[in-house]
């Protein structure tokens, strides 16, 4: 079976050009994730695992080499089809939940649905998710700063999943909560993978590492350890 | 049905709310500019409207006066210049004679009331004070038609006059009074006159300035002065304003077949004047208001950026879980759409209010207020407002639609 990889790094190289010398972030890497896989991407700081999340979020273009998200070449798409590509197939849930002060829990999650479908939600999707993720109706009217850090993850999983993305992309998912809610935000997102999702996570957590299926070790910008 | 919703409108909106205090104090700078130069517009407009109005008062008038060769004069204002140095020049007289006044009542009769009239300056002597007089000839009959007595009869008698009220109460002349007309220390002819009227005050007028003045009747005038039927100027009103045109041309056309013998005034020239001085005035006051929009450009610049600065993160994780540029550029562009709407609405409420009232103090009547060359300012300074709002937003929207996603969601 040839299936598609959900992503396919050939040789990519990312550098940044700085007046004391290059940058060189990323270094000849290569790495295939297949649909369905619960990967953890793990390096210390500054290993370039920030600089590979970029890459494969659909923020960054490589220098060289080939990048394929579900197997379209990133490197020659325009900003307008790389936003495009964020909003259809990625699933971001960031560190800091990285929800939108200025809407309610419940725009939070239809925002990226608005954008589209270029109308309101009228499928009961936006309510399932949250009331999947243990939000119910009366936190759901809360602005995110009303919220508990578990909470405003929960939020930020459900918005994750509204477009039913290809990937759902972790940047250390759990850093910012106590081992608790981290543990219950884990067991959420291993529940995603066992309902056939593709899960990312980024993390220099050991104890988070070791409850994916794979570990990818970056250091210096090269697979350590595939 | 599905339900139409514009996100990118309600975070502009949710943005403005959450920074109430800014976003009012930035609109309020577009609410001065709109006040300021609507209501100088409409100050403009209402005192052009008015200045027309008083002198279209006097636009029926054409005064005829003889052509002598100096350019046709120098209309209203400067209407004496014409009598004394005329002697030189090629015409070869200053004054209209009988047979071209009657060629006047021929073309013009029936379209208007014809009168010729005497004119001279002379020193006078009331009471032992000297000063200076305008002095009118007037035939009898003219002066039943034309003057209005406040006081006391028109002359019938030689030696008997009657005067305008500003005259009379600058010099302090009543029914009765005796005016020496003519200077005592030269050898000049030198007449005792007796005032037996006091005509109604007139206000200002191209044909006769009666206000200010010594009237008498025609026989006294060339008594003292001579030149019997030789006219200084004659009177032409048009009974129908419609006509004037008409009559200036038919004029014209009789008395000037063969050379000019004839130059006729009308008010067109005046009032084109004095509106141009209006409006040159008005554009001028309207420039030093729009210098307030400029300030208030600044400041919704200024609200626009720390809008941007404030929420370069926010700005980041829009990005990054898909919103366009343009998408992100719209909702600042929006911000600054409604920041200059609400300025410009609330601005054009109270440049009603004030300009009503800036009209009613320089201007004086709030007559023509409710008109559209009045009002049209009050939209016009509104688009001007919005305008300058989105041109101020443009750049500061830019910038946020064009922010590199990482780099804004990395910042706190």
């Amino acid at each position: 079976m040839t299936a598609v990889p959900v992503i396919e790094l050939a040789d990519v190289s990312k550098i940044y050009p700085l007046a004391s010398g290059d940058v060189v972030a990323l270094d000849h890497l290569s790495i295939r994730i297949e649909r369905g896989e619960f990967v953890a991407i793990m390096g210390p700081s500054g290993s370039g695992k920030s600089t590979l999340l970029n890459q494969i979020g659909g923020l960054d273009v490589p220098t060289s080499g080939v990048l394929r998200i579900t197997g379209k070449n990133i490197r020659k798409m325009s900003d307008e089809n790389l936003t495009n590509l964020r909003l259809n197939a990625i699933g971001y849930i960031f560190q800091k939940f990285n929800l939108i002060p200025l809407l309610t829990a419940y725009e939070n999650v239809e925002y990226p649905y608005i954008l589209k479908h270029r109308c309101n939600d009228d499928t009961g999707r936006v309510s399932k998710l949250l009331a999947d993720m243990g939000i119910n109706r009366r936190l759901a009217e809360h602005r995110p700063a009303e919220l508990s850090g578990g909470q405003q993850q929960r939020v930020a999983i459900a918005r994750a999943l509204i477009n039913d993305p290809d990937i759902l992309l972790c940047d250390e998912p759990t850093g910012n909560l106590d081992t608790r809610t981290g543990a219950q935000i884990m067991e959420m997102l291993k529940a995603l993978h066992d309902q056939g999702r593709t899960v990312i996570i980024v993390t220099h957590d050991p104890s988070i590492g070791a409850q994916a299926e794979r570990t990818i070790r970056i250091k210096d910008g090269k697979v350590e350890e595939a | 049905m599905k339900r139409k919703k514009d996100i990118i409108l309600q975070l502009s909106v949710r943005s403005i709310r959450l920074n109430f205090l800014r976003s009012l104090l930035a609109a309020i700078g577009i609410v001065i500019g709109v006040v300021a130069i609507s209501s100088m517009g409409m100050m403009g407009a209402n005192m052009t409207m008015s200045v027309t109005e008083q002198l279209s008062s006097m636009a029926n008038v054409l005064v005829v006066k003889a052509d002598t060769g100096g350019g046709g004069g120098g209309g209203f204002m400067g209407g004496t210049s014409g009598g004394s140095s005329s002697k030189s020049s090629s015409s070869s007289k200053d004054y209209i004679t009988i047979s071209e006044l009657d060629d006047i009542e021929r073309t013009a009769g029936k379209y208007a009331t014809v009168y010729p009239l005497y004119q001279d300056s002379d020193t006078i002597t009331v009471g032992g004070n000297e000063g200076r007089a305008t002095i009118y000839g007037m035939r009898e009959d003219d002066m039943t038609t034309v003057l209005t007595v406040e006081e006391g009869t028109l002359p019938k008698t030689a030696g008997a006059v009657v005067i305008g009220p500003t005259f009379a109460e600058r010099q302090g002349l009543t029914i009765g009074s005796r005016i020496t007309i003519g200077d005592t220390d030269t050898n000049e002819t030198v007449q005792k006159v007796r005032v037996v009227g006091i005509l109604k005050e007139k206000g200002m007028s191209m044909d006769l300035n009666s206000d200010n003045a010594i009237i008498m009747p025609e026989k006294s005038f060339t008594g003292l002065y001579g030149g019997e039927e030789e006219y200084d100027q004659v009177n032409v009103i048009v009974t129908d304003i419609a006509n004037v045109n008409t009559t200036k041309t038919t004029i014209e056309d009789q008395l000037n077949r063969k050379k000019n013998v004839v130059t006729i005034q009308d008010s067109s020239r005046m009032l084109e004047s004095i509106t141009s001085t209006v409006s040159t005035l008005t554009t001028f006051v309207m420039a030093i208001a729009g210098i307030s929009l400029l300030v208030a450009a600044t400041s919704i610049f200024n609200v626009m950026m720390m809008s941007v600065t404030e929420r370069i993160r926010e700005i980041g994780i829009l990005r990054s879980i898909g919103t366009q540029k343009g998408e992100v550029l719209r909702m600042f562009i929006y911000e600054a759409v409604i920041l200059g709407l609400v300025g410009a609405i609330i601005g054009a409420i109270m440049s009603l209010i004030l300009g009503w009232l800036v009209v009613l103090v320089m201007v004086g009547t709030t007559k023509y207020f409710f008109t559209f060359a009045s009002l049209i300012y009050v939209p016009v300074s509104m688009a001007i407002g919005i305008a300058i709002c989105i041109f101020s937003g443009v750049y500061p929207a830019w910038r946020a639609a064009n922010l590199d996603p990482i780099e804004a969601l990395r910042s706190d």
